[in-house]
């Protein structure tokens, strides 16, 4: 494979990261933070998609579909932890995998009911639709540079406010000992309502910049939560940076078997079987790394503290 | 003399009261309703056109959710059949439903007939009397594309399916008649969401054109990222992949996009002008081939009922009257072969914008003639 398709892959892995730390950065701060399992993250995705979709096409402008998005997805996520998971904090995980997973389908066919099941259409801003050549006859769509940017801006924006704020060191110091904090007077139910409502907010930041590139429709944040989770569990539930370096790593891993794991398979077997075998063998990379990872160290890459 | 003239009213009331009754199969949960949803329409619309009515038997629908899971489907369509007692059942998207639901059906000697679901399983060996399908063979509408290509003279094809069983079978009849050389053959996940990767590949394979077959919103995020990434100017060819049920959502990325399809929105003729027309004004979107072919089914069940005076008891005078197919297919020219699969053209279709602003495909020309899918000398029908 030639040098240059090889770097045109690596960007191509570095941005599937970004837009998957996205949607894990929400997941491992309320997983991280209230030690809570919440399938339902990838339908908060959904929801995003949905809400940046209709305001998109309702405003006639993506920049206020974002906007205004944003804080509906807020809105949704404060509704379902003071409806559902609030009730659910204290119970086992077994309880709310079973509840989440309920909100899944519920939410799922509540979509479907409100906007029919097929695809919706989300237009891209059109500053933003054009594309740099990368290579001959190939062009990398600006916005998916702008995905990269905000990914990266999102880590910042996480990164300093859990290690540089004072409510960040409230979250901090709830996660690694709830009980002591709440002696000390702090309301840790609001904490974590205010937690889960900005997880849930991240969640619906990640729909509406996917909205463009993906199909918006029922069911579509279910593959992503997968790979979250896969995401997270590498990188150390709970560990924001963690979260981004494993993000970026089955991004990476992810794209470069696809491309290279065919090719490679052909030097052991015939064209067709080579093609076939090398595809299944890509899509099943990212859970042997996982495995493999977990097996070394079982808390993940980096282990968030305390935990 | 008196009470008997008073009976006979009642007694021709009741024999109206007996009408047919129709099992519609047609998903409507899961990411795949949409297509449920366009079958229902197309099938109720041709009901509504025949006041109600097949072969002059007041009709009655029973809706059957196949949720996509065969075991579902084969419990909820033997009630149909013991239960509620239909006539018919018609209907089904998916094929491996179609395969679930086929032993139970036509054991019971109830007709089936497919409006989507077209496996090369029933059309060879595994053909049956009681099973009809008035869409297609699977494999020709790939085969239909490789011809298209073949004849545009493209000599090097790049092809991407997803990894499973329909997937192969798409770059197989696709291969069936393309003769120029496929330069790599890319196998993605079901689940791929994002295939920047892919395209990177097929951008520096140089090909003349694209031949691909990704359903429902792998077809979405295919389309909008080929577009995106500046590689509209290769031939994208396809197999439902560009279609009246996806087309809303990909819009402007899917204009000039091809596909290949017995069937187009705009073909020119009274039935479809009247069918499409009256579609889009009951329940406001394009109708798709799923709504048109089950339309057709509606059409071909009224022929049939009306041939045979309405006695559905008689089996053998039912298949036959249906073998007929003796109504006007809104694609125009339509038989049944042996294998009760239909005989006829295939046409390779194009994305366009209307003057209302609505996506949907359009024939440019036509690649098959009269064309008998691969299986049907193997068929030895009873």
């Amino acid at each position: 494979m030639p040098i240059g398709l090889l770097l045109v892959q690596a960007l191509n892995g570095l941005q599937l990261g970004i837009l998957l730390f996205l949607v894990a950065a929400g997941l491992t701060l309320v997983f991280g933070v209230m030690h809570f399992i919440n399938l339902a993250h990838g339908v908060q995705y959904m929801l995003g998609a949905y809400l940046g979709a209709t305001l998109a096409a309702w405003t006639g402008s993506f920049w206020l579909g974002l906007v205004l998005a944003l804080p509906a997805a807020l809105l949704c996520g404060l509704v379902l932890e003071v409806a559902v998971f609030r009730h659910l904090y204290g119970r086992d995980h077994l309880s709310q995998v079973l509840a989440t997973f309920g909100v899944i389908l519920f939410l799922n066919e509540a979509v479907r009911t409100l906007w029919g099941s097929a695809p919706l259409p989300m237009a891209m801003p059109e500053s933003l639709s054009g594309g740099i050549p990368l290579m001959p006859g190939l062009l990398y769509p600006t916005y998916r540079l702008a995905i990269i940017a905000a990914g990266l801006a999102t880590a910042l924006l996480l990164w300093f406010l859990v290690e540089r704020t004072r409510l960040g060191m409230l979250v901090r110091a709830g996660a690694s000992n709830a009980p002591m904090v709440s002696a000390l007077g702090v309301d840790i139910g609001r904490l974590f309502t205010a937690v889960f409502g900005f997880g849930a907010m991240l969640a619906g930041f990640a729909g509406v910049l996917a909205g463009p590139i993906f199909s918006v429709e029922p069911g579509m944040g279910d593959n992503l939560l997968i790979l979250a989770f896969v995401v997270i569990v590498i990188g150390g539930i709970g560990s924001i940076r963690g979260a981004f370096l494993a993000a970026l790593l089955v991004g990476l891993l992810d794209t470069l078997g696809r491309s290279l794991l065919p090719e490679l398979m052909r030097l052991f077997l015939a064209p067709s079987p080579a093609r076939q075998a090398g595809a299944a063998l890509a899509s099943m990379l990212v859970y042997v790394v996982m495995a493999a990872i977990l097996a070394l160290r079982p808390a993940g890459l980096f282990p968030a503290r305390g935990a | 003399m008196g009470a008997a003239a008073a009976l006979l009213p009642a007694r021709r009331a009741r024999a109206q009261q007996a009408g047919i009754k129709v099992g519609l199969v047609a998903i409507q949960t899961g990411p795949q309703a949409a297509l449920g949803t366009q079958l229902r329409d197309g099938f109720l619309l041709g009901l509504r056109h025949l006041d109600g009515k097949l072969g002059g038997l007041p009709a009655e629908t029973v809706m059957i959710d196949d949720e996509l899971k065969p075991d579902v489907a084969v419990t909820k369509v033997r009630a149909a059949i013991e239960r509620d007692k239909v006539d018919v059942v018609a209907g089904v998207i998916f094929s491996n439903i179609l395969q679930a639901i086929m032993r139970p059906v036509t054991e019971s000697q109830t007709f089936l007939i497919s409006t989507n679901a077209g496996p090369s399983t029933f059309a060879g060996r595994g053909c049956n009397p009681f099973f009809f399908t008035t869409s297609y063979n699977n494999d020709q509408v790939h085969s239909v594309m490789g011809q298209a290509a073949q004849d545009a003279g493209y000599r090097r094809v790049f092809v991407m399916v997803p990894n499973y069983q329909a997937g192969r079978d798409a770059a197989a009849g696709f291969r069936s008649r393309f003769k120029g050389e496929v330069v790599d053959e890319v196998y993605v996940p079901l689940t791929q969401l994002d295939f920047s990767a892919e395209l990177a590949k097929f951008a520096a394979a140089k090909p003349d054109a694209l031949f691909t077959f990704m359903p429902g919103g792998l077809g979405v995020n295919l389309v909008r990222q080929y577009r995106q990434a500046g590689l509209a100017n290769i031939p994208f060819l396809s197999t439902f992949t560009v279609d009246e049920s996806t087309l809303p959502a990909q819009g402007e990325a899917a204009l000039g996009f091809y596909t290949a399809a017995p069937w187009a929105p705009n073909m020119d003729n009274p039935a479809n002008t009247r069918f499409v027309r009256d579609f889009e004004a009951a329940f406001g979107y394009v109708p798709g081939s799923y709504a048109a072919q089950s339309y057709d089914a509606a059409m071909l069940l009224d022929s049939a009922v009306r041939r045979v005076g309405g006695k559905l008891s008689d089996k053998a005078a039912l298949r036959e009257a249906l073998r007929k197919a003796d109504f006007h297919s809104v694609r125009g020219n339509f038989r049944f072969g042996v294998n009760h699969y239909p005989v006829q053209d295939f046409w390779l279709c194009k994305v366009a914008k209307r003057p209302d602003g609505k996506f949907q495909t359009e024939t440019v020309r036509k690649v098959l003639a009269d064309d008998v899918d691969p299986y049907a000398a193997e068929c030895r029908m009873r």
